[in-house]
């Protein structure tokens, strides 16, 4: 057998029902490989007591015959998600010590479908980033390098740490959250699966609310079925999140069968956009002929507020987020300033001064900004309706398609550092999964290739709300065209 | 109803005439918070009966209390208002340590409840109509203690995230009068409804109090037009607590608002405090320094749709409201005055029911009215806490209709039972309270009387006066249980005196 750490969820889970390996060996492993690996930062927090324990556990029930749908198989938890009795901090200096007493939904449904925790993962401060560049906790490497070089790049953020655990099989697979992109993009340009799914289909409760209306959790795997796997797991409704959708979680591994023969996959021409890289547009159209050489029929559909997109996302996850963020405040948890105060107003300007970072910083301004009176109406109430245009375009093209492909990203990875000092650059790695987020549908990035100095990209498919299964299968068919089993060169490992 | 009758303030240059809207904050009755499930019972320890949610802890989510919503959906028909069937959360983004999240859940430009009315009750017995602007659903902020440590304040969150119904008015009450009558009126409402307990000692029902000054004439182009440019620049009282409180507050600031345009100045729109210690109004911040709320739909939670049926539903549950009660004992022979009284507080009523159940209506509160309700007050007790039941007084008032007792006995018989319980026709009976209407036995006291006093008899042919004489020795000679009509009608027809004797 090869290197357990190597396996795919799918593999794992069918070798410990085969009996070919223990949860415990394999957790053992993948132990070992977190700590090997801590060059990449990938984890803000290992929990290996704690990953022995539930496999020694998951083992028990294995060896009764019993035991849920993943049971023993180790994955990483981003560090958005509020975990009862491990450290919780959202990327943030605020919450640097913050250990929650209680369990996210998504988690709780996790564990009780018999996985194992690995650990946290490094991320965005609140999911604010797409470098993984603001989080408290320093950058995440991406595992992968270019050719002939030594540079560190990125590994696309906010979910840096999942997706970099991912590529570098630190995790079997791991769970990400996805305001603007925060799924898709990192697995875009780690060469992971990314799927954010239908707002609503996840719960929301216990995760740390960036922008309420647009956040939702997701899996990131090494492969479209691996990400069936998880999403059925993860998936549910929940008394506790108003904004969860009573649908019935269909088994999504069943529904990857029977191909995409009679698909109408839809290609959004104002996609195309200026300044992409032709690697990109390349790809784009390579993705379309392998779907169609299985079957499927391309149609051109438009999404004419496209362009809006960007600009209507940046007026509501910032108002959003500022008034998501008050409650870090100094007073009941978290970081307060620890120097002289002379009142309450400089307790709240101190403690927020010193615990949030800059893009934090930034979008809470920006954030208040659009609420103010005499500003609310000409960005907040525009963007809504902005948003509402841009929802109609999607509801427009599904009339004539059932899934949409487009890039996932406007490039492949980027250097450390490279975009840090130029914020509206670093928002414009969000251009292509942002309306999805304003739409509330379900997105995926599949890995398709890689830029010609050896670089992953991805592609995206687009869904109609709850349609994650259409979405999935649409991805198994370019994952089994573009047989992407790049991996990058093991550069990080210690020994 | 008629146009309220202006009620004027001279001042120095005219006559003045007060405007008064009313915000009135109610604690919804429930046992658990607008968005969680923690423990809304008041007097617990501090930060007791706080859940992570009303502690604004990371990741957590409101979620609706239906329970609250029915609460608010009655009072809004408590108030004969329209129910928005599709209405919005909002957030009221501000810091302060006794708000955990940094922001209230409160409804904004789509609240539950749209218009409706009040009628309230004068004292000279007429109604007036005040309009009732709306009603919206919000969540309660802690308390911020600040008298326990010398450099430190503390935070009590078991308030925090309780449902209070925010029941906003029209500028329509003209006088202190009016504004107290209003608040006593919407306390009665939802204390019959069963949505609120109206304990303002505890803030369960408190008020602020809006108050502007116009020349005679101006509100009524105000109510005509609906335009405020005819009316002052108001001041809002913040936190009145008590009825009386209420009636100073809108007394001073009225005659402060007075003597600052008289004076030559102008008006700030600014939010006071009222200080019942001093009977002041005091600046707290003015317009300028107002908060920049933020508000914006709260992405958490859904818009609430109402289901029109469950509404229906509601409406059809609502109990008998103080103004239809009041017309029905009105329609049983009670003075507008005295009903108003009596529904005023929805035991009272109830008590006031059953009393009277098979009585005379106006007998029955005239008892309750001039010797119940004197006793309690005396003892310092309320209707609830009555020593003697509706159906013992209901009994003691059927005697005297009868005439099995006097009504001088009566009162001794309530004195009894007051301080003694039992069943007062038991007592009637084991210490013969019952008034002698028995012909026989009052006839044969008057023969008694008479041979014992035959001078008297003479006296009397002459001097019909003295009849009254024979009364009293008759009513002795039975113990005072004799019916004093029958003696009286007795001893006319023995001794042979005229009519108006």
């Amino acid at each position: 057998m090869s290197d357990p750490i190597s396996m795919t969820l799918a593999e794992a889970r069918d070798a410990l029902k085969a009996k070919k390996i223990s949860s415990t060996e394999l957790t053992t492993a993948l132990v070992r490989s977190v700590e090997q690996s801590r060059g990449l930062n990938a984890f803000v927090t290992e929990t290996p007591d704690r990953a022995m324990a539930m496999a020694a556990a998951s083992d028990a029930r294995l060896a009764k015959g019993e035991g849920g749908a993943l049971e023993g198989l180790p994955l990483a938890i981003k560090d958005l998600f509020c975990t009862k009795g491990v450290k919780t901090t959202a990327g943030s200096r605020i919450l640097g010590n913050f250990v929650p007493p209680y369990e996210s939904t998504v988690t709780q449904n996790l564990w009780n479908a018999g996985a194992v925790m690995l650990g946290k993962t490094n991320m965005d401060e609140f999911a604010m980033g797409s470098s993984n560049e603001t989080s408290a906790a320093g950058p995440v490497f991406n595992p992968w390098r270019a050719k002939n070089s030594n540079a560190n790049l990125v590994p696309g953020g906010s979910s840096g740490g999942s997706a970099a655990a991912v590529a570098g099989d630190l995790c079997l697979a791991a769970t990400g959250t996805d305001t603007g992109g925060s799924i898709r993009q990192p697995a875009a340009v780690t060469g992971t699966v990314g799927l954010k799914p239908t707002y609503g289909r996840c719960s929301r409760f216990g995760i740390v609310a960036f922008a309420s209306s647009l956040d939702q959790a997701g899996p990131m795997t090494k492969t479209v079925r691996d990400a069936a796997i998880m999403l059925g797991s993860m998936a549910s409704v929940d008394a506790k999140d108003s904004t969860s959708v009573d649908v019935p979680v269909p088994d999504y591994e069943k529904l990857l069968e029977g191909g995409i023969k009679g698909l109408k996959v839809g290609i959004p021409k104002e996609y195309r956009i200026d300044g992409v890289p032709a690697d990109i547009g390349g790809l784009w159209d390579k993705g379309a002929a392998w779907l169609k050489a299985q079957g499927a029929e391309i149609v051109e559909v438009s999404l004419p507020h496209t362009k809006y997109a960007l600009p209507t996302y940046y007026i509501v996850a910032p108002a959003e987020a500022s008034s998501n963020l008050a409650r870090y405040d100094g007073v009941r948890f978290g970081h307060r300033t620890s120097s002289s105060i002379h009142d309450i107003t400089d307790l709240y300007e101190k403690s927020r001064a010193e615990g949030f970072g800059a893009e934090v910083q930034r979008r809470i301004l920006i954030g208040t900004y659009v609420l103010s009176a005499g500003y609310y109406d000409a960005y907040y109430a525009r963007a809504q309706k902005l948003r509402t245009l841009i929802k109609r375009d999607f509801d427009k093209a599904f009339e004539s398609c059932d899934v949409l492909l487009t890039p996932a990203t406007p490039g492949p990875a980027f250097g450390v550092g490279e975009k840090t000092s130029d914020p509206v650059s670093m928002y414009l790695n969000d251009v292509f999964t942002v309306t999805v987020n304003l739409a509330g549908l379900p997105g995926l990035s599949v890995p398709a290739g890689l830029t010609d100095n050896g670089l992953p990209l991805g592609l995206q498919l687009i869904g109609k709300a709850f349609d994650e299964g259409t979405v999935l299968r649409a991805g198994l068919a370019i994952e089994q065209a573009a047989d992407f089993r790049h991996k990058p060169a093991n550069w990080w490992r210690s020994a | 109803m008629n146009a309220p009758a202006t009620k004027l303030i001279k001042g120095q240059t005219g006559d003045w005439e007060i405007v008064i809207g009313m915000e009135v904050h109610a604690q919804v009755l429930s046992k658990s918070k607008l968005f969680s499930g923690a423990s809304t019972e008041f007097g617990a320890e501090p930060n007791s009966q706080v859940s992570f949610i009303d502690a604004g802890m990371p990741g957590m989510l409101p979620v609706i209390n239906e329970k609250c919503v029915e609460q608010a959906v009655r009072t809004g028909l408590g108030l004969k208002a329209k129910i928005n069937l599709s209405s919005i959360f909002d957030r009221k983004n501000y810091f302060y340590p006794d708000l955990p999240q940094g922001y209230q859940i409160s409804q904004y430009k789509n609240p539950i409840v749209g218009e409706g009315e009040v009628t309230i009750d004068l004292k000279d017995g007429e109604s007036r109509l005040v309009g009732i602007e709306r009603l919206h659903l919000e969540q309660d902020a802690g308390k911020s203690l600040h008298d326990q440590h010398p450099d430190s304040s503390y935070v009590d969150l078991n308030r925090s995230g309780i449902a209070l119904m925010e029941i906003v008015t029209k500028p329509h009450m003209r006088t202190s009068e009016e504004a107290s009558a209003f608040l006593r009126k919407l306390r009665a409402i939802v204390r019959y409804l069963g949505t609120c307990d109206g304990n303002m000692d505890e803030g369960s029902m408190r008020a602020d109090v809006n108050v502007s000054v116009c020349r005679v004439g101006g509100y009524e182009k105000f109510r005509e037009s609906g335009d405020f440019k005819h009316l002052g620049t108001r001041c809002e009282i913040k936190n009145v607590n008590s009825m009386r409180f209420i009636a100073q507050a809108v007394e001073y600031e009225a005659r402060r608002q007075i003597e600052i345009i008289e004076g030559g100045g102008a008006i700030r729109q600014e939010t006071r405090l009222y200080d019942s210690r001093q009977g002041e109004t005091r600046s707290m911040r003015s317009k300028e320094e107002a908060h920049d709320y933020r508000y914006f739909p709260d992405p958490d939670l859904l818009p609430l749709e109402l289901d029109a049926n469950w509404v229906a539903d509601i409406a059809k549950s609502l109990p008998e409201l103080p103004d239809e009660k009041k017309s029905r004992f009105m329609g049983l022979g009670l003075s507008a005055y005295d009903a108003s009284v009596l529904v005023a507080e929805r035991e009272l009523a109830d008590y006031y029911e059953e009393l009277a159940k098979g009585v005379d209506a106006k007998a029955a509160a005239n008892w309750l009215n001039n010797e119940i309700l004197g006793r309690l007050n005396r003892d310092g007790l309320s209707i609830v806490q009555s020593p003697v039941s509706a159906a013992a007084n209901n009994a003691i008032v059927a005697m005297i209709s009868d005439k099995t007792i006097s009504g001088k006995i009566a009162k001794d018989l309530l004195d009894i039972v007051w301080s003694e319980g039992g069943d007062p026709r038991a007592i009637v009976e084991a210490r013969g309270l019952r008034q002698v209407t028995d012909t026989g036995a009052i006839d044969a006291a008057i023969e008694a009387v008479i041979a014992a006093n035959p001078e008297k008899v003479e006296e009397v042919k002459a001097k019909p006066k003295l009849a009254a004489w024979f009364v009293g020795q008759v009513m002795k000679q039975t113990g005072g249980k004799a019916n004093p009509a029958a003696v009286n009608a007795a001893l006319k027809v023995r001794l042979n005196l005229p009519d108006e004797g």
